[in-house]
């Protein structure tokens, strides 16, 4: 009778203990929750219900997919797509081929060296727009670059410098995350290969194995998660990032971000449900993809927790 | 003989990586120096013909707006900076000691404001400050400054509170520390470079923000960030680099920091 009585004492306590753990639990929790929630969640639903029609101020308080038609036949928003999907792509293919090249440059000069750590993260903090003010002074017709071209005697004019701001082509715009992102894959893909160390390639050598085999079968392949899920989080950045575009870009067709941000604040009140609906596709797909990049970070790399920067 | 001219090639392949990391982060600070004191540089001069402190006089009078957006800059980042770390230090001890039902889905929710800026939410946010008054204000500002900053303090104190040890703190205790004590002298000494880290990253993403400033300040609230932009599309370069210069003043003093800190424990 005694051993039962302590059971049911033992059990009535845990159950007691556990839930003053998760009351505690939830209040240490509650602060994060209200600005999580709140603001951040808050704030997206509140943006998909304006895009859905509950817009008081615009004379609209019917639920309506009004907007998001609208947005199907909008040649401005057809045009700002595809370019907001080609300035990603590309950007983030050469930020992930530059950033694995680096990383396997640096691997030997990174472990002896953390300064080289510390300056490899210097770019991923400076601010982009302090990053597109820069740009524009060495890639424009008259920049830094242009003069060393005219002096080496390339070009004679300005004018015969390729336009690289404002261009058809996004040229600045792919330029400056270029260079904002090389060096975070180039971090994420470090961390790996001196957490890993070179013994898979010391073997692979032993067994025979060609410098070519080794970087081919032996490195890549244990890079390659870690490369694959960064390079996610660049696209989703570059898709839904603002100042960039907005300083190096052209006005027509400008990046999807551009376009939200023009349109909600024009003085016509009515274009604002059009520049929120443009906001909640970009956040949906942005989800999508920070949704991907942590099942693949789980299932890759094998950790419960993405590691950021 | 093959293998030396490979080996050779190689080396200088590595060195050439280097001096590009070394290049990235110190070629647009000495660009943006020379351009802030240059008087006139015209095509095709490759160095400025003459210089003068000009553009640093200006942003340093007072009728340029500068040291107001500067002031307010200060202000809100330290604000926001203080709230985050308020919000997210009971938050990250949570996510490291606990398990709790929900958890993916709050990392899920903290990772996306951090990874992608979300333009949605802003605009959300800003109807709902319209409503409140809180929009053209500096509470606004700061509340919205609070969307990225808390999600990022909250992951970067995790990592802290993974290595931690709630027993110390339970040793503390039982030695008869006050909860003030065990937090001055246990909790606050084992996560410390973690603090001092968040610290730092919130205050220069709340320093960075455009956009949110933007669309809740209502161009009533100014900061760096807006001042920079407007300077750059009157485009006078040389106040435009002193700007940027005074932009990334911050970024750069944590970095010397960092480096310096990095090098005594080497």
């Amino acid at each position: 009778m005694r051993h039962v009585e302590t059971a049911i004492e033992n059990v009535r306590m845990r159950r007691l203990f556990s839930a003053s753990t998760r009351f505690r639990v939830a209040l240490l929790l509650f602060p994060a929750f209200v600005v999580i929630g709140g603001l951040f969640a808050g704030g997206l639903l509140l943006a998909l219900v304006q895009s859905l029609g509950y817009f008081p101020s615009a004379g609209e308080n019917a639920f309506t997919l009004a907007h998001y038609r609208e947005l199907l036949t909008d040649q401005e928003f057809r045009a700002s797509l595809r370019l907001t999907f080609a300035l990603a792509s590309v950007a983030t293919i050469i930020s992930a081929t530059a950033g694995l090249a680096l990383a396997l440059l640096l691997r030997e000069i990174a472990r002896r060296n953390r300064l080289l750590n510390v300056l490899l993260q210097v770019p991923l903090a400076v601010p982009h727009l302090a990053m597109a003010v820069v740009l524009i002074n060495v890639i424009a017709p008259s920049g830094l670059i242009a003069r060393l071209a005219y002096s080496v005697g390339l070009i004679t004019a300005p004018a015969e410098f390729p336009a690289l701001i404002s261009d058809r082509y996004g040229a600045g715009i792919i330029i400056a995350y270029v260079l904002k992102e090389t060096p975070f894959i180039a971090l994420m893909a470090l961390a790996v290969l001196v957490r890993l160390g070179d013994e898979y390639e010391l073997v692979a050598r032993t067994l025979g194995a060609s410098a070519w085999q080794r970087l081919r079968h032996v490195t890549l392949p244990l890079v390659a998660p870690a490369v694959v899920s960064a390079s996610l989080v660049v696209f989703a950045f570059v898709f839904g990032a603002f100042e960039t575009p907005f300083i190096l870009g052209r006005p027509y067709p400008a990046m999807l971000p551009v376009v939200a941000q023009r349109r909600f604040m024009s003085v016509d009140l009515s274009e604002r449900p059009d520049a929120i609906a443009i906001a909640v596709l970009i956040a949906l797909i942005v989800t999508l993809l920070v949704w991907l990049y942590m099942r693949l970070a789980r299932v890759l790399v094998g950790v419960e927790k993405p590691t950021i920067f | 003989m093959n293998e030396t001219r490979r080996t050779s090639l190689e080396r200088s392949a590595k060195n050439i990586a280097a001096a590009v990391t070394i290049g990235l982060a110190i070629i647009p600070l000495a660009l943006l120096l020379m351009w802030s004191f240059a008087r006139h540089w015209y095509w095709p001069a490759l160095l400025p013909r003459e210089y003068s402190v000009r553009a640093w006089e200006y942003i340093a009078s007072p009728p340029a707006g500068v040291i107001t957006a500067l002031t307010m800059s200060i202000f809100v980042a330290l604000c926001v900076t203080a709230l985050a770390l308020a919000v997210a230090l009971p938050a990250a001890r949570a996510l490291a000691l606990h398990q709790f039902r929900g958890k993916r889905a709050l990392l899920f929710m903290l990772l996306l404001p951090v990874l992608a800026p979300s333009l949605a939410s802003a605009m959300g946010v800003h109807a709902l400050f319209l409503r409140y008054g809180l929009t053209d204000s500096v509470l606004g500002v700061v509340l919205v400054h609070l969307i990225p900053t808390v999600p990022y303090s909250t992951l970067m104190l995790t990592g802290s509170f993974a290595n931690f040890d709630p027993d110390w703190e339970a040793q503390a205790r039982t030695l008869g520390a006050s909860p003030v004590k065990v937090w001055r002298h246990v909790t606050l000494p084992a996560i410390a470079p973690g603090l001092a880290v968040a610290a730092a990253f919130a205050f220069l993403i709340s320093w960075s923000q455009y956009l949110t400033t933007l669309f809740i300040g209502g161009g009533r609230i100014i900061t760096l960030p807006l001042t920079l932009v407007a300077f750059q599309r009157s485009g006078d370069e040389a106040i435009t680099a002193a700007l940027s210069l005074v932009f990334l003043a911050p970024t750069l003093l944590v970095f010397v920091i960092v480096a310096r800190f990095l090098r005594n424990v080497e």
